[in-house]
Formats: C-alpha cells, structure tokens, sequence
C-alpha cells in the first residue's frame, strides 16, 4: 500500500528523468545532423523540438532555428516545462515528496544530479561545450538508474517507478519516429541517398541505437531494419516491444501484489499483444504514421488509466 | 565579565567533562579537522538536510551550518536537568487538562483569566474534552540556556510542535562517520532510538476503540515547508506514511488516506501544521493544508492528533511568566529549573522599566517564534532600539522583556582554530503513557563572534550534543 501521492510522485519523477535524458539524445542527435552539410539545419533544429514535443512553446518564443537558441531552450529554459533543467527540478520536487520510498543512495543521487545540474546550467553552455555538457547530462542520469537498480527493493515503489519510465520512453520513442516517418518511407529497394544515410543514423542515435543497430542488422542502414528496430525488436531497450514489456510486466506485478486487475491491464496487454503478432512489413502496409500516431495515442491514454486505478489521478 | 565556558574555566584549566576531547583535539592535524567540517557539510548538502527561509528566495533551501566540536554534558548535570524536564512536562499536561477543564489554577487565583480570554491560542473547541490517554503535549522540545556551572534555565517550552530533533539525529549520525575513534574512546549516551521511541509514544495514545496495531502518519504542509525534510525524515525512520491535507479526507467518521489500494484509516496523526490550519471547518476557512471536518472525528474519539490542537496556550510567551507558579500549583513542588525573570509589558510600570532599559533587555514578541521580531537590546543600534520602542508602545501587550542572559560558550572550530561562542540547548520530550526523555538534544550555536542569537532562520548552527554515560 502506497499512498496515491506517492505513487504518483514516483511515477512523474521517473518519467521526467528518462525526459531529462532523452533531451540530451536529441540535442546530440540534432547536433550531428547541423553538422552535416548536406542537410538544412534549421529544418533539422525544427524536426528535433517537433520530436520534443515543444515545438508550439519555442515558436512562441523564438523566430528562427539554430543551435544555439534551440540547444538553449531544450537545457536551460525554465518556461519550457521539458527542457533538462526543468525536468531535473520537477524530477527532484517529486523526489522531495516521496522521500520515504527513496533509499538513500537513490534520492542522494537524482539530489546529486540536480546539485551539478542546477551549476552546469546556470549560464548559457556555449556550442563547443555542448558535447560535454550533453555527455555529463546522460552520465547523471545514469547515475541515477544505477542508485534505483542497485539499491531499491522489488515492491510496488519500483513498480511505479518503472511504468513511469516505460511510458514515458514509448512516448519518445513513437514521436522521434513519427516526425521522421517520411524519411522512412521510400521502397525497401531503394538506396538511401546520402542524406538518407544520415538522416536514419540520426534517428538511430537520438535512442542512442547507432552502435547496437549493426550487432543485430547489417553495416548498412536499411528504413525497414531501423523501423523493425525501434518498434518490434524485443531486446532493444528503447523499442516499443521493449517498453511495452515492461510496462505490462510492471502492472502485473502490481496486480499480484494488491490481488486486483484494472482496465489498465487490458489496455497494456492488448497494446503489447499488438507489437507482439505483427510484422514490420504489415505495418509499414497499413501505413507507419497511422500506426505511430496511434500508439502515442494510446500510451497517453493508458497513462490516464493507470493513474485512475491507483488513485493518483 | 567573561560568560561561563563549558570546556575552558576561567583559571585555564580545562572542565573535567571535556578533558578526553581536549587531548584527543590537542593531538589532531588543523588541515584534516577543517577537512572533516568540509565533509560534513557535503554531506548535509548531498543528503538535502535542508531548511527554507521564508522570504528569502535566493536560499530557497540553506543548509543549517554544522560545527564539529561536540558539546558535552555530564551525567550528573543531565541527571538533574531531565528531573527538572520531566517535572515541567507533567506541569505543562495537567496545566491544559485543567484550563480545558475545571480551571481550578484560575478559580485559586494563581493565574489571571484575562490570559486566555483573548488570546488565539487558547482553543474553546477543547473545551471539556479529554484526548486519548489524556495527553495534550506528547512531544516537547524545551529550551534550555546554561549561564553558569549550575545554573540552568528554561527559555520556552515549544509545547506544540517543536522541530530540530532530526538534526538532533543526523549530527549524531555525520558524527560517528566522521570520527568513530572518539567514540570508542568516550562513553557517549545513544540518541539513535528516538524515531523507535516516538513510535512507540504514538502507538500508546492511539484511540481507545483502536484494535491491532495503531495506523500512523506524520501530517506535513508540503515540500515548501521550512521543516519538511524533518517530517519526511521522522515518517521514514519511523516507518509510516508522510500525508499531506490533500491526502486525508472524511469517511464513515473516521481521517482516512487515499491509498493505491483504496482509503485507509488513519487512528493517530502526529501533525506538523499549526492548529488554525488544521481544518478548514473549525479554524482557517482558507486553509488547504488541513482536514476538513478532522475536528468532529477527534471530539468524537477516533483519531488521536498529536500534539492535541489547544496546547499552544501552554507555550504563549504571555504564559511563559507564571510557569513557576504552574509547576507548583499542579506537581506540589517547586520548579527544579529556573525561569527567566519575565517582565510583563501589559503591566504599565514595567512597561515604563522595559522603556527605560531597553538597551539592557531582550524584548520578544508574545506569540513570535524563530528569533523574528524580537529586539536584543545590547546588540542593536540606538535606532533600532528607538524603533522598536515605538512598536512596544503602540502595543505593549504583545510584549515581554527579559534580562539579557550570559549564555554560556562552547568552543566551535573556525578558520583560526577554536574559539567560544553562545549556545543553548533543546532536548526533545516524548509524552504518553510514561515520559521518555532522549539524552541530548539540539544545540544551537551563535556562529557570529559575540551574538546571542542562536536561532537558525538568523545565521545560526548546530553542534552533535553528548551525555556522558558516567
């Protein structure tokens, strides 16, 4: 038995780390692609906050797309409710809040992130700093997973804590492939023009999934192996396959524990029995961004749900 | 003249209780001792053992500075302070059982009427109800400043919620990590077994219709509360719930919490927020950190509040003058530990005395807390002084004066190695079916050269306090 607040304190301060983390992927990933003569960088800077989910509140701000002004919206701007150090606050409030469901070591070290964070964003990070600051960004919250995983009891506390995470990741990880379906869609026969090639790694990278790819597919990136990749793959730690698994191994496990199922149940295991009987080739027929948009439809949704059947809602 | 030291006499010798920790400190390397305090203030900062300044945004989170230098107390003079404790806490409960009752102390005439007929901590719902276990102050921390070898006094009783005790532990705690050595070497009586205690304090008030094991939980404002980490330290170490008001509601005549697995009842409330928000029906209609409608469930006897809503009137300033006349009103005897001298600026010749000496005195308001707004005459300016007495004349009954106390000095390290600076003392008091009183408690020093302000909210530390086990 947790109270609801707790729960839900538990669940938004994991889903705001992986957020925090997830900022950092596609600013590198954004950096890359700026990198890249080939491509049009503002329309990259543009497809990086559209995949941020904050594209409406830069716009309002900001007239133009560039590294600097983008870089800085997606670390430091504290209107930005995504941005790394909005998320680190929020992350670290809910962790003040459920304090009690901490061990030590996990709240001394999301405490820890928001210390060093909080120093590292203090000013603007110039663009030759980017890179480290981004690289420092995923350490931290690597840090902390470590403090969760080594130190946190199996219970409900860590249930919640992952279905926020899981959520979450699916989330990113349909709307990193949603705004880029187009780049995805030629035949299979076709070969990538360069800026295809870069465009797929850059996908790839912003689920820091560049390396992984070529030890389960080929040397050469394919759209229908990447989109295989991010959806259907049950061992890649960032595909919908993946984080769907979890969740529903999550709820089950609450299930057992409070000896009741809930709607939420349902709704996770038909989702996951969806990922589970399909093809990529099926998919891709029926049309990707229907799917996609489906699915983050869907996890919204079912994050509603899971909140109403714990009473944090 | 010289205030009294408590390692150092005035001969140079030093005081038997501290003569271990002297040698031990004669023999340490300066460079690792300020090391050592550096440590301990990251790990203040990295455990997040913080507290909030109110209006003060910048240090939305300050942590209270720490000194290393432990303050000791012997057994002896413990031995004689927690008589004096035990004896004011049993005063202080029989005190509220009575003016919520019979008022026997005013119809004898120790006491004037008009103390509680206007004044906003005196509770008129408790009037004529009995808590569980008839306890109204289950946890006290008393004051308590030293101004000579054997001379003690009581400073306030923080009869309603009084906060600290985790620093109380978490010193002990970055004590032990920092120098175990000086613990193997000196007999240092445990605080560790106060969240266990407290627990078992709580437990023996809950509600006589209670059955099993008392449901509790720590009632907190919130993560904005100047005091919140000790609420979720105290729930944690405890092992209950930390709830906030928006937790709890109503149902079926009982408090209970909205849990993942439905409501829950919750049978005693060890609660952090001041009475007047404490439910939006009875007290604050604005309140949004209380419980609707808690006031009716505990006149009717299922949930035990601690400490019971109404005890504040035994801790008010304006009381705090005529404690010795409680003490011996209800225990027989006379107060083992000793009163400031209080001067009552209600009363128009001591208001014209406190006037005049102004310079002289401490003058603090009536119903303040945490060193705000209070005047330290021989501290301020002749301006402030002269500001102050225009505000203690439009209102000289919120008001009382008192001589400015010697405290006494303990050592703290600074960067030029040791040097005495002003401490007081708060050990905390657990009240229920027996007084259980830890031995130790907090104590504040003045890290400014020569100050008297300990409080924390004004620059002030903590020290690790020891009771030896001699």
């Amino acid at each position: 038995m947790l109270l609801g607040r707790t729960a839900n304190g538990l669940y938004w301060m994991f889903r705001y780390i992986e957020r925090a983390e997830n900022m950092a992927r596609l600013i590198d990933a954004g950096l890359r692609m700026a990198l890249t003569k080939t491509s049009d960088a503002p329309e990259e800077w543009s497809s990086v906050l559209m995949s941020a989910g904050v594209k409406i509140g830069y716009d309002s701000k900001y007239k133009e797309y560039n590294a600097s002004l983008v870089s800085d919206f997606l670390l430091r701007d504290l209107n930005n409710p995504s941005s790394v150090m909005s998320c680190v606050e929020t992350a670290r409030s809910n962790a003040r809040m459920v304090r009690t469901a901490l061990t030590r070591e996990a709240w001394e070290a999301v405490n820890e992130t928001w210390m060093v964070l909080k120093s590292t964003l203090a000013s603007a990070v110039p663009e030759t700093d980017l890179p480290r600051v981004l690289d420092q960004i995923k350490r931290e919250t690597a840090i902390i997973r470590g403090a969760f995983h080594g130190t946190m009891l199996r219970n409900e506390i860590f249930n919640f804590a992952r279905i926020g995470t899981f959520i979450e990741r699916a989330d990113n990880t349909a709307r990193i492939l949603d705004v880029k379906y187009y780049v995805l869609l030629p035949s299979i026969s076709y070969v990538g023009t360069t800026l295809d090639n870069f465009q797929w790694e850059s996908i790839l990278r912003s689920v820091s999934a560049h390396r992984s790819y070529r030890w389960v597919y080929d040397v050469e990136y394919n759209p229908v192996n990447i989109a295989d990749y991010l959806i259907l793959n049950s061992r890649m730690p960032r595909s919908l396959n993946f984080c769907y698994s979890n969740i529903v191994d999550n709820l089950k496990y609450l299930a057992l524990d409070y000896g009741k199922r809930h709607e939420c149940h349902e709704m996770s295991e038909s989702i996951m029995t969806r990922l589970e009987n399909n093809e990529i080739r099926t998919i891709f027929d029926n049309g990707l961004h229907e799917f996609l948009s489906d699915l983050i439809h869907q996890t919204n949704s079912l994050s509603s749900k899971i909140a109403q059947a714990y009473n944090f809602d | 003249m010289k205030p009294f030291d408590e390692m150092i006499k005035t001969s140079g010798d030093v005081r038997p209780p501290y003569e271990q920790l002297k040698c031990w400190l004669d023999t340490q390397n300066p460079e690792r001792l300020a090391q050592k305090s550096l440590d301990a203030e990251n790990v203040f900062r990295k455990t997040g053992i913080t507290f909030a300044v109110y209006g003060d945004e910048e240090a939305a989170e300050r942590l209270i500075p720490f000194d290393i230098i432990p303050r000791i107390i012997t057994g002896n003079e413990w031995r004689r302070l927690s008589q004096g404790i035990e004896q004011r806490v049993m005063a202080l409960n029989a005190f509220l059982d009575d003016i919520y009752h019979r008022q026997e102390i005013i119809r004898a005439g120790r006491i004037p009427r008009e103390l509680f007929t206007h004044n906003d901590a005196y509770l008129p719902e408790m009037v004529g109800f009995r808590p569980p276990g008839n306890v109204y102050t289950h946890i006290i921390g008393v004051d308590i400043v030293r101004t000579e070898e054997n001379q003690f006094y009581v400073l306030e009783d923080n009869a309603r919620t009084p906060s600290g005790v985790s620093y109380m532990l978490e010193n002990r705690e970055t004590m032990m990590q920092l120098f175990p050595e000086l613990f193997q070497q000196i007999k240092v009586r445990p605080v560790e077994t106060y969240p266990k205690l407290l627990r078992q304090s709580l437990a023996a008030v809950a509600p006589p219709g209670c059955e099993g094991t008392p449901t509790i939980a720590v009632l907190t404002p919130g993560i904005f509360n100047s005091a919140y980490f000790e609420h979720a330290f105290l729930a944690d170490q405890m092992g209950v719930e930390l709830v906030e008001g928006s937790d709890l509601k109503i149902e079926n005549g009982r408090v209970v919490m909205r849990t993942t697995e439905g409501n829950r009842a919750i049978d005693v409330l060890y609660r952090r927020v001041d009475d007047s928000y404490l439910d939006p029906l009875t007290f604050r209609r604005d309140s949004a950190l209380g419980v609707a409608g808690i006031m009716d469930v505990y006149r009717s006897g299922n949930i035990t509040i601690a400490n019971a809503p109404g005890t504040g009137i035994a801790d008010d300033k304006a009381l705090y003058s005529y404690m010795p006349e409680i003490v011996e009103f209800y225990t027989g005897r006379k107060a083992i530990l000793e009163n400031v001298p209080t001067h009552r600026c209600s009363e128009p010749d001591t208001l014209k005395y406190v006037l005049e000496n102004l310079s002289d005195l401490v003058v603090k308001e009536v119903h303040g807390s945490g060193g705000y707004g209070m005047l330290v005459g021989p501290a301020a300016s002749k301006k402030e002084c002269e500001a102050f007495a225009l505000k203690l004349k439009a209102n000289p009954k919120n008001y009382i004066a008192q001589p400015t106390l010697a405290l006494s000095t303990t050592p703290i390290m600074t960067q030029k190695g040791l040097a005495p600076r002003h401490v007081d003392l708060r050990p905390f008091v657990l009240v229920s079916d027996r007084i259980r009183i830890t031995p130790g408690g907090l104590t504040r020093v003045a890290l400014k050269e020569g100050s008297l302000v300990v409080n924390s909210s004004q620059g002030g530390g903590t020290k690790d306090t020891w009771v030896l086990d001699d």
